[in-house]
């Protein structure tokens, strides 16, 4: 049945030549209030970061040459909603002031921030974390005091260095009380460019 | 099992079922069926039990769509004609023509036989996930190939 094959093959070929690229979802899906993560990949001089926000704010930061892609969004899909569509757009808020970080001009993220990736003593952590003033640096120690528990810097230190929204939240800045670097979510060079980053800016008037 | 984050979904099944729904009723309702469907999905996927088969769960969505479209017409789906336009817009003029023709002819086919033809041949579904996707037996969805293939031969050679 030499003609059937000729048909089906006519068919899978002209099939191929529909659609070339399907629409966009996102915009809708948020609309319907069924966009329950947002995400996007951007460049900065620190490399590919995963970005990822919900309708409370950004819930994930995620260096793309250090943690794997699929493993992070996977983990989103589990911890938050499997609901999750790249959608750029929805990330520009983030992108900007991440750019803006990079070139000096911003020293303090504010950001609404979604931290249900976060367990108690972590978010004790991390905000105090915060605190730490663009250009300082602090230690594990004074961290963990902060944070309630004078005597658990290596929790805190366990608590930095999984913390969901590195750069943001200024991890970077917190380092061994005998000055030594301490460990860094993104490798320990990429905590050293952050560092250097924000050593070399000027000191904001005042 | 987990249930993997949506958009992987999109990007392995989002251009398939485009190009199911504009060969069964054209390029225009085609996008409006689409985003019906991906958020039919979407709304439905926290809550899904079984993940082992998410394409075909996925086409099952859009095939119940064609019914509803079908009916919010009143009658049989649309004919093809805006496909026509479509393929005849294509860079690739020498393949153009047979194109229009292919789908004028495709869009003649009664439903359950387009349905059955297109999921064959345009995203190669096997009898098996065409029989769970237009929810009938594996025999009937034989039928419905053979039976559109039969058309499709007689009108093209005429």
């Amino acid at each position: 049945m030499n003609e059937t094959d000729d048909l089906k093959r006519r068919l899978l070929q002209a099939g191929g030549r529909l659609a070339a690229e399907a629409p966009d979802l996102a915009a809708a899906a948020a609309a319907a209030g069924m966009l329950d993560v947002a995400y996007a990949t951007i460049d900065s001089p620190l490399g590919s970061l995963l970005l990822a926000s919900t309708d409370q704010g950004l819930v994930r930061v995620a260096y793309l040459e250090f943690a794997d892609r699929d493993a992070v969004l996977e983990s989103l899909a589990e911890r938050v909603s499997p609901r999750m569509l790249e959608a750029p757009r929805r990330l520009d808020e983030p992108r900007r002031a991440l750019d803006e970080y990079f070139a000096g001009r911003l020293r303090k993220f504010d950001l609404p921030l979604d931290r249900r990736l976060m367990g108690d003593f972590m978010r004790r952590v991390l905000s105090a974390t915060t605190t730490i003033p663009y250009g300082s640096v602090s230690t594990y120690g004074a961290v963990a005091l902060k944070a309630g528990s004078p005597r658990g810097y290596r929790a805190a230190g366990n608590a930095l260095g999984s913390n969901p929204m590195p750069i943001v939240i200024p991890c970077h800045r917190v380092l061994h009380a005998d000055g030594g670097i301490g460990g860094y979510t993104g490798g320990l060079e990429r905590k050293r460019t952050l560092l250097e980053l924000e050593s070399t800016q000027p000191q904001p008037p005042g | 099992m987990a249930l993997p984050p949506f958009q992987t979904l999109l990007d392995s099944y989002g251009r398939d079922v485009q190009r199911f729904l504009i060969a069964n009723i054209g390029p225009v309702d085609a996008d409006d069926c689409w985003q019906e469907t991906w958020l039919s999905a979407l709304h439905a996927y926290p809550s899904l039990k079984d993940a082992s088969n998410l394409r075909a769960w996925v086409f099952t969505i859009a095939h119940r769509k064609l019914i509803d479209h079908a009916r919010a017409r009143g009658r049989r789906a649309i004919p093809v004609a805006e496909a026509v336009e479509l393929a005849s817009a294509e860079p690739a003029t020498a393949t153009a023509l047979p194109d229009a023709q292919l789908w004028s002819s495709v869009a003649g086919l009664p439903d359950k036989q387009r349905t059955a033809v297109t999921l064959r041949f345009l995203i190669d579904s096997s009898y098996r996930e065409i029989a769970v996707v237009m929810e009938t037996s594996e025999e009937a969805a034989r039928r419905n190939v053979h039976e559109a293939l039969k058309r499709l031969r007689k009108e093209l050679n005429r």
